[in-house]
């Protein structure tokens, strides 16, 4: 899933373009190349930084600053789990482990098949509706082990 | 041509509110009944979402919780003209628990349609512009500090001093800068807001644009909030066409336009000098204050940080008079505050009450108790950063001063429910634990005294028991954090752990 030079120098100089003449536009650059290509991909810092006349360093510790930005590309489906205070006071970290276990995989990473990536996020403002998570960039509330066991099916997650 | 409202509210929908809509819509073509289908924002009583509503002659009529798979029942039951059903729950303004209430700053929350400027305007909308341009800036400003109002986003600043002092600066461009990274576990109110109803945010930014002189507003919105990105693009792109932002605004030579930046799931950026980094496109590392950002904020221009909830409330002092919001509320805590009640709590959502009600008060007569059916054992008031407090305390007012007297914080006016199976050593731990994993690290008792916090927890925890005066040791650090710390993010995780020990010290032996 190596991403290709081309289409990496594409998302940039587009990015780039539409920022052009606003003031602070690294965060806003990166956010479109995230959604372009998935992730912001370390082959783009150089590019960026040229473009902004900003060093390499700055880019990478804005990039590396914030837990919304990825180096390589999540897996076909996404889970975001919820893992504030109100999700575990209706028993969210009973629902953590169980999606560890689920999906084999720890927080922050992807399954070896590609086929999920698990990761953390603290509140997303649904806290009257515990636990939250956000799939496949749906918001659930009431979330609990049958809906998640659903998605691993559903994907072909090997039980 | 029949009105339905089905919430287009990310709670609402992350509970099926979207396939309640399709299924309306697939159904009633097929019966070739013709209907309108509104997607407000939520009324708030979170545990009949997906509540749904019909315009009728005599008036709306609420039904909830409703799932896709009720819709077909629903209408051979006359939904459309507010017939009988098991869900039927009525006129939901009559419902207790939004009849108790004194929505002023939500009051149109769940009412009118976000994405219409007509519908606003009809229910009030942009009568406190229209006053606000008829007023010399240093009046609007002097009705703001009369009307007490404090920024709700956590400070509880006085928000008129903010004005004034933004006011008095003389620079080529002056900004306003809303603090929409509503990311304290436990609040949903600013979401509410953005999502249901956006032109009050709008209209609050551009009174306060005019006032103070800043013609640039941003909305530095979370990333984690993507409804309330489109509703407030959508709401945005309106009131721009229809004169109500940009050059010349209302035909009055005024000039005021708001743009919407996204984070990037950092909670650090909720912290106003952080967001201002973050606007800059920097990391959000915390600025030494002073100076303060109403002097040198967002690209070293004066600017006027405010929360959501404080900017959506400015209208209505505006339209009505500091008197009018100046008489609600208690001592200091002027106006009402958006409760939001959730976590383990049976009846959840959102609260706006003048100031004066208690703990108990919004736990019980409002939330019913526990949503697990078991005693309810703590809260947890305004955020990861905000104190536990336990049941014998719950008489305490939810009001700046009496909390702060409880060594405890309004906050965000966030308060999460937990019953008696929570282990308060392990939310001391979280609390540190959290404060490790957001902290910027540019001031050292945050970056380090968290990370160490969270191995005296784990010394303390598996021993059962602070053999080697771990405790004193973690008191010692919450005070080093506590008096250290740049910014609230370490400087108020004490607060929590804290309370933790002194309410449930058995959980720590």
């Amino acid at each position: 899933m190596n991403l290709e030079r081309a289409a990496i120098e594409r998302s940039v100089s587009s990015a780039v373009a539409r920022m052009r003449g606003e003031p602070g536009p690294l965060l806003e650059i990166l956010h479109a190349v995230q959604n372009d290509l998935g992730c912001v991909p370390p082959e783009s810092v150089a590019l960026i930084a040229d473009a902004l006349n900003l060093s390499r360093a700055e880019v990478h510790g804005v990039v590396s600053f914030y837990h919304h930005f990825r180096e390589r590309r999540a897996g076909e489906h996404t889970i975001q789990l919820c893992r504030a205070e109100a999700c575990q006071s209706m028993r969210g970290e009973a629902l953590a482990d169980f999606a560890k276990r689920r999906l084999q995989i720890g927080f922050g990473e992807t399954r070896k098949d590609g086929k999920v990536t698990l990761d953390a996020v603290y509140c997303l403002g649904n806290c009257a509706c515990a636990p939250s998570a956000m799939i496949d960039g749906q918001l659930r509330g009431r979330v609990d082990e049958q809906a998640l066991a659903e998605c691993a099916d559903a994907w072909g997650v090997p039980a | 041509m029949v009105t339905l409202f089905v919430p287009g509210d990310a709670g609402a929908a992350s509970l099926g509110a979207n396939a309640v809509a399709d299924e309306l819509a697939r159904e009633c073509r097929r019966r070739e009944w013709p209907i309108r289908v509104v997607r407000n924002g939520s009324r708030g009583l979170y545990w009949l979402e997906p509540l749904i509503e019909v315009a009728t002659a005599g008036g709306r009529v609420a039904y909830g919780p409703v799932r896709a798979s009720d819709v077909s029942a629903l209408l051979d039951a006359g939904l459309l003209d507010g017939g009988p059903h098991a869900l039927r729950l009525g006129d939901i303004e009559r419902h207790e628990w939004l009849r108790s209430q004194q929505r002023i700053t939500a009051a149109r929350i769940g009412v009118v349609d976000p994405a219409d400027i007509d519908d606003y305007i009809a229910h009030g909308g942009y009568a406190g512009l229209n006053a606000a341009l008829a007023m010399p800036p240093n009046e609007v400003v002097r009705t703001v500090i009369a009307s007490g109002l404090r920024g709700r986003g956590g400070a509880a600043f006085p928000s008129g001093i903010k004005w004034q002092t933004v006011l008095e600066q003389s620079a080529p461009q002056k900004y306003i800068a809303c603090n929409a990274d509503e990311g304290d576990s436990g609040t949903f109110a600013d979401r509410m807001l953005m999502e249901g109803d956006p032109f009050t945010l709008i209209e609050g930014m551009t009174i306060a644009g005019l006032a103070v002189g800043a013609t640039k507003g941003y909305i530095y919105l979370r990333v984690e909030y993507p409804h309330a990105a489109r509703a407030l693009a959508r709401a945005l792109h309106v009131a721009r066409e229809r004169g109500y932002l940009g050059r010349n605004l209302r035909n009055s030579g005024r000039e005021f336009d708001i743009a919407v930046r996204l984070g990037a799931g950092a909670y650090i950026c909720g912290e106003e000098t952080s967001m201002l980094e973050s606007l800059q496109g920097r990391r959000g590392e915390v600025r030494v204050r002073p100076p303060l950002p109403a002097i040198k904020g967002l690209f070293g221009e004066p600017t006027l940080v405010h929360n959501v909830v404080t900017l959506a409330t400015v209208p209505l002092i505006i339209s009505r008079g500091a008197k009018s919001y100046q008489e609600l509320g208690v001592g200091k805590s002027r106006g009402t505050v958006l409760l939001q009640l959730a976590g383990n709590v049976k009846h959840g959502g959102l609260v706006e009450r003048a100031f004066g009600l208690t703990v108990r008060e919004l736990v019980y007569d409002y939330g019913g108790g526990s949503a697990s059916g078991r005693p309810v054992r703590a809260v947890q008031i305004g955020g990861p950063l905000g104190a536990y407090l336990p049941e014998p305390e719950f008489d305490t007012l939810l009001e700046y001063e009496a909390l702060t007297a409880k060594s405890a914080l309004l906050g965000h006016a966030g308060v999460v429910v937990f019953d008696d199976t929570v282990d308060m050593a392990r939310m001391a731990r979280f609390a540190l634990e959290f404060c490790a994993i957001e902290s910027c690290g540019k001031c050292t008792p945050c970056r380090v005294g968290s990370t160490r916090g969270v191995e005296l927890m784990d010394r303390i925890i598996a021993r059962k028991g602070a053999v080697n005066g771990e405790l004193s040791l973690l008191d010692e650090l919450c005070d080093t954090m506590l008096n250290g710390s740049l910014c609230g993010l370490g400087g108020l995780t004490p607060f929590p752990v804290r309370s933790a020990l002194k309410h449930f010290p058995e959980d720590f032996r």
